[in-house]
């Protein structure tokens, strides 16, 4: 017979979950989601977003950053104990994988702003912000890859199980996990270029390509964002930072400047829709993500789902009791949840947003 | 029957199995435990019977020439690719870009279809492929359409999905589509016609579901007393002068 051909299986592949009422689950459930689709990546980046692993440190900063040498690790914490109150350092823990031979040197930090640096009336999360944006681009050799409060995201060079390994994922108990494997296209593979992507509390896992990345990368540096990390889905977590945390956007109405309607879609609404629709479009036209694309983004009351608007990359949701999954392939979610209470493919450009409850 | 407990399994392990299996002349063939593994049916070409229990991965029935592949449960993506004969029976729903390039067989899938369901289906000589949705199918049905059927049912009167998304048959240029209720014209291609199904393409239509409603035990009197509309190109070369300027 004639099977002797050999292929690698592009795509990218995303998976996340989120309990509803916040119960607490370990690191091993995505792990096995994720690596069922290995054949998505390539090797060449994973990592996971998890939020409520640092219960101890709720009301710090977690921030992981990656140091290519000692001076940059030395620059930036000279510039941290400037400007934050410290409450820990500590290298992130690992465990030695023998595939990844080589790694950036990881180290997290719980940290508050110093009230004297709030100035001018800044806010905390501004603070960051700003903070973030600065390593990122002028400290050389030091990336900041997550910075929200009780959340924390492992992402480098390797496949989803030597990153889970490395990291010791397993370890970690989260209310909401996120995962993804790459398969990278168009831009290096390299540590600071594997997802999820954050800012704050905001992750991002994304399949696809964000063919607008300029357009948004233009947008976004008007209002002070900077882009440093080489790779498309940057962009998605800055914009979200900007329309939901900055101008006050619900979550839904974010998606839909995000993954608008047509336009012959939107002269097809009732009158009122139309015109929202419209305003919303237009106010918003830079914020558009064009190209294919489905992605996950988690925040700390809750995670979200989408695709492009004629979806070209695949999205597939399901529910048992408080638990919400969702996935590149169901078969992902199936591996984790063998009897969901239901599963469904959601439509182009139609996000899925799950909450959890208010305690 | 033959049995293969495909937990954990490798999809090229899995497949090796499948293949060994055919070529020892297994004639039916149980994969037990399938979850996510890719290619399961492709390329063979005996007149097997494949059952998976489980949800099998991408790229199903790819390039298949004979085999009847009963999957119990859900399905993925690509289903069918550039199939010749045999059938692939999903008791679930299946994902996107099915029976892509497909010029033979059948694919009966009893709940809900993806994006670009029969998206360049063609047929080939006497062969006319055949896809049935009982449930609903997102935009692009019937993308670039050459030839075969494509029939799409929505049975589930409480689904709150549209039966039919955008784009329907966009870049048709051949084969029919007929779908049991409504069609807004709008949301069709371009070059494609609705119209009303004549005493022939009832008798396409009852000939094919009487098959259908075998695999899923299904009343067929039921499901045709609902009106079809019947969907075909209108123009044979709609771009025949795309590049003549």
């Amino acid at each position: 017979m004639n099977h002797n051909f050999q292929k690698d299986i592009a795509g990218c592949g995303l998976t996340g979950i989120i309990s509803r009422k916040k119960r607490r689950l370990d690191g091993s459930l995505i792990k096995n989601s994720l690596c069922l689709m290995r054949d998505r990546g390539n090797g060449l980046g994973a990592g996971y977003a998890a939020y409520g692993i640092y219960p101890d440190f709720e009301d710090f900063y977690a921030f992981h950053v990656m140091y290519d040498d000692r001076t940059s690790r030395m620059e930036m914490e000279e510039h941290l104990k400037d400007s934050y109150d410290v409450e820990k350092i500590e290298e992130i823990p690992t465990f030695p994988v023998k595939s990844i031979v080589i790694s950036p040197l990881l180290v997290r930090y719980f940290v508050k702003p110093k009230k004297g640096r709030l100035v001018g009336g800044i806010s905390e999360d501004d603070f960051v912000v700003k903070t973030v944006m600065k390593v990122n681009s002028e400290i050389e050799g030091a990336y900041v890859f997550s910075s929200g409060k009780n959340m924390g995201v492992f992402k480098g060079v390797g496949n989803p199980k030597e990153i889970a390994e490395f990291y010791r994922i397993e370890e970690y108990e989260g209310y909401i996990w996120t995962g993804h494997t790459r398969f990278p296209t168009n831009t290096p593979g390299w540590w600071g270029g594997a997802h999820p992507f954050t800012l704050l509390d905001w992750s991002i896992v994304h399949n696809g390509e964000i063919s607008s990345y300029g357009i948004n990368k233009r947008y976004l540096e008007m209002y002070g964002y900077k882009l440093t990390l080489l790779t498309d889905t940057e962009v998605a977590a800055y914009l979200l930072d900007l329309l939901v945390r900055k101008h006050g956007l619900d979550i839904k109405t974010a998606c839909t400047a995000l993954a608008a309607p047509f336009w012959k879609d939107v002269d097809r609404m009732e009158d009122g829709r139309r015109e929202v629709l419209t305003a919303l479009r237009l106010t918003y036209a830079s914020a558009l993500l064009n190209g294919p694309f489905s992605l996950l983004f988690g925040h700390s009351k809750g995670l979200v789902g989408i695709n492009d608007r004629i979806k070209l990359r695949p999205l597939v949701a399901a529910t048992k009791d408080d638990l919400v999954y969702m996935a590149s392939e169901e078969s992902a979610i199936r591996e984790i949840c063998s009897a969901p209470d239901s599963v469904w493919a959601p439509r182009a450009g139609e996000p899925v947003v799950v909450e959890v409850s208010e305690e | 029957m033959y049995e293969i407990d495909a937990k954990g399994m490798y999809y090229r392990k899995l497949n090796e199995l499948v293949r060994k299996a055919v070529g020892d002349g297994e004639k039916e063939i149980l994969l037990k435990n399938v979850n996510g593994q890719y290619y399961i049916g492709d390329g063979i070409r005996e007149k097997v019977k494949i059952i998976i229990e489980g949800v099998p991965g991408n790229d199903l029935a790819a390039f298949m020439d004979g085999p009847t592949i009963i999957v119990k449960d859900n399905a993925q993506d690509n289903i069918g690719n550039t199939m010749n004969s045999g059938k692939v029976v999903v008791h679930g729903h299946a994902g996107d870009v099915l029976g892509y390039g497909m010029r033979g067989g059948k694919l009966h899938v009893l709940g809900d279809v993806g994006y670009r369901v029969g998206i360049h289906m063609k047929g080939l000589k006497k062969q006319i492929p055949v896809i049935i949705s009982g449930g609903t199918a997102g935009d692009f049905l019937g993308e670039y359409m050459a030839g075969g059927i494509l029939i799409l049912l929505g049975l589930d009167e409480k689904s709150d999905r549209p039966l039919v998304g955008d784009y329907i048959g966009t870049g048709m240029h051949g084969g029919s589509i007929f779908i049991r209720g409504d069609v807004d014209k709008t949301r069709c291609g371009a070059e494609v016609g609705v119209m009303e199904p004549d005493d022939k393409d009832m008798k396409t239509i009852r000939e094919c579901l009487k098959e259908f409603c075998e695999d899923f035990a299904l009343d067929l009197e039921e499901i045709m007393k609902k009106p079809f509309k019947k969907l075909v190109p209108v123009s044979a070369r709609p771009y025949g002068n795309l590049y003549a300027y």
